[in-house]
């Protein structure tokens, strides 16, 4: 049946339970959210219509600053890592046999589907001093006694990297597996050790998708909003964390709607990017 | 020498993604209420404890409850989007594509945020249907992908010639696009449902007071300290997600709806 643009009214049918669901429960709540930031606070954790920017204007301080620092540098770390572990993990796997390829997909898959919740319970047991990694060093004689290695910063880099590098190479995957073979084939006929091959043909072809992919994983690590707080130290808080933070402990809705609209903005502001390295890659191609 | 630096590459992101897990599980087996790896002595006990117990076992009937629902409006809504967007020329219905992509393409506490504010609004906030809703847009995006992909994969002509034999588009649509992307169908629902089954925020800043999830039952035990429950449970929730992605892996083509070209026939 070839697609046809459509005649009657009735042919609109199939479109309005979707269109009223994700208008009603996702555009009206992003709209209210927006309305808020501008509300005016009062005090008991109760707010009133009103349109005021000292929400806004309170991102004019160090410690904003700071947490917003903080943020951006975790993410960028975060990103780093996973692609830089990613790619040629993702290389190799896409050369495996299909079958192989399934039973990593499904472990990836499983640890991607983890819980915030869990992944920090997981690894704040791996990084205590009773149940901990460094039992295991004690053990082997490389350390005098176990000690707890969270909280701290490398802890919530470890986890949160744990986190996104599934997604990574989910991400990566797709570009990866359609990859012309006979491009490394040439390189390796030609006398390229595998090492050479991979960094002198591969990664270049792959500019624009490494790319996009550091953005989409910035952005997913912009949204870690529990590991700082359960593996970290208040100087470990992220944007997402002070958000939940002075929406539920706080309760100054305004105050995080403000945030919630800034990281909004943060966000749709990188999605362009990658739509951007995205059409490069496609004109390049 | 290339092959043993492969293996040994595998084998230490292997160990990286298992780790926790692994000491989780050891944990999980502990006799006494202690958080201990290696395990001393072993018990299923705390596997027990999820159902024995009350609130950890309403927890779970909470979630599982949540995650059903929850995947099931996820698919509602986007099975007719992804149909209509085939079936018809209409581009600027590709709007409501995006916005099904948005709530999961942005950091999640945004979304928990815009529903949390949305439902105190309406005077809704805290009921247990809300949770439901909020969860079905959440992750509307993961069968609208599949469901995109299993439309796109139907070869036009058998429904065309579905077509000039008379055939009605409800017909066509039971009798031959529904078959087709079945497997698209479950696949999709399967995601949203493991990924409701684990959410935290927006379960959390929507119903977060008046009713508890597993996760957020999990994360409010870990403010009180250590229980070997956490642990147990978390072994399930891997068990659950790996069975069900094998599943899917199983009967339908788990690396195509991840980017693949479809399996070559032998």
């Amino acid at each position: 049946m070839r697609r046809e643009a459509p005649q009657k009214l009735t042919d609109y049918a199939p479109l309005a339970f979707p269109a009223i669901m994700l208008t009603v429960f996702f555009v009206i709540p992003f709209g209210t959210m927006i309305a808020v930031s501008f509300f005016q606070r009062q005090q008991g954790g109760f707010y009133t219509p009103a349109f005021v920017l000292s929400n806004y204007e309170r991102f004019a301080s160090l410690f904003f600053a700071n947490v917003l620092g903080f943020s951006l540098t975790l993410a960028v770390l975060v990103a780093i890592c996973c692609v830089a572990i990613g790619v040629p993990f993702t290389y190799l796997l896409t050369r495996m046999s299909r079958r192989a390829q399934i039973v990593w997909m499904v472990a990836l898959l499983s640890v991607l589907s983890l819980s915030e919740v869990i992944i920090g319970f997981a690894w704040s047991t791996l990084f205590s001093r009773t149940a901990g990694i460094t039992n295991l060093l004690v053990a082997l004689g490389l350390m005098q006694k176990a000690v707890a290695l969270s909280p701290g910063f490398p802890a919530v880099l470890t986890a949160m990297v744990y986190q996104a590098l599934p997604y990574t190479i989910l991400v990566l995957y797709p570009a990866l597996v359609r990859l012309d073979p006979t491009l490394t084939e040439a390189a390796r006929t030609l006398g390229a050790s595998p090492l050479r091959a991979f960094f002198t043909v591969v990664v270049p072809a792959l500019r624009a998708t490494i790319l996009a992919t550091l953005i989409m994983v910035f952005i997913f690590a912009l949204g870690s909003y529990l590991l700082p707080q359960i593996l970290g130290r208040p100087q470990h808080w992220t944007l997402s964390v002070l958000i939940t933070d002075q929406a539920i402990y706080q309760s100054n809705m305004p105050f995080a709607a403000a945030m919630a609209v800034f990281l909004v903005l943060v966000t749709l502001a990188l999605v362009t990017l990658t739509l951007f390295a995205g059409r490069k890659r496609e004109a390049a191609a | 020498m290339s092959l043993f630096l492969r293996r040994f590459y595998f084998v230490l992101v292997g160990l990286f993604l298992s780790a926790p897990l692994i000491v989780v599980a050891g944990v999980s087996v502990n006799a006494r209420q202690t958080l201990a790896f290696p395990p001393q002595g072993f018990s299923l006990a705390w596997y027990v404890e999820i159902f024995a117990d009350t609130g950890w076992r309403n927890a779970l009937f909470a979630s599982l409850t949540l995650a059903t629902l929850s995947a099931a409006l996820a698919v509602a809504i986007a099975l007719p989007l992804s149909w209509f967007l085939w079936r018809r020329i209409a581009p600027w219905a590709n709007i409501f594509q995006l916005l099904g992509i948005a709530p999961f393409t942005l950091p999640p506490v945004i979304t928990a945020l815009g529903l949390l504010t949305f439902w105190a609004t309406t005077g809704f906030y805290g009921q247990p249907w809300t949770a439901v809703i909020s969860h079905a847009i959440f992750f509307v995006t993961l069968p609208l992908v599949t469901l995109s992909l299993g439309f796109s994969a139907i070869d036009r002509s058998l429904v065309e010639a579905a077509a000039t034999m008379g055939a009605a588009d409800r017909t066509i649509f039971r009798t031959v696009v529904l078959p087709l992307i079945t497997p698209y169908l479950v696949s999709g629902y399967a995601f949203a449902f493991v990924l409701s089954l684990n959410e935290y925020i927006v379960a959390y800043m929507t119903v977060g007071f008046t009713m508890e999830t597993l996760p957020i039952k999990i994360f409010n035990a870990l403010r009180y300290g250590y229980t070997p429950t956490m642990a147990s449970v978390t072994v399930l929730f891997v068990v659950l997600a790996a069975v069900i992605y094998s599943l899917i892996a199983r009967y339908g083509d788990l690396l195509k709806l991840l980017g693949a070209n479809s399996e070559e026939k032998p």
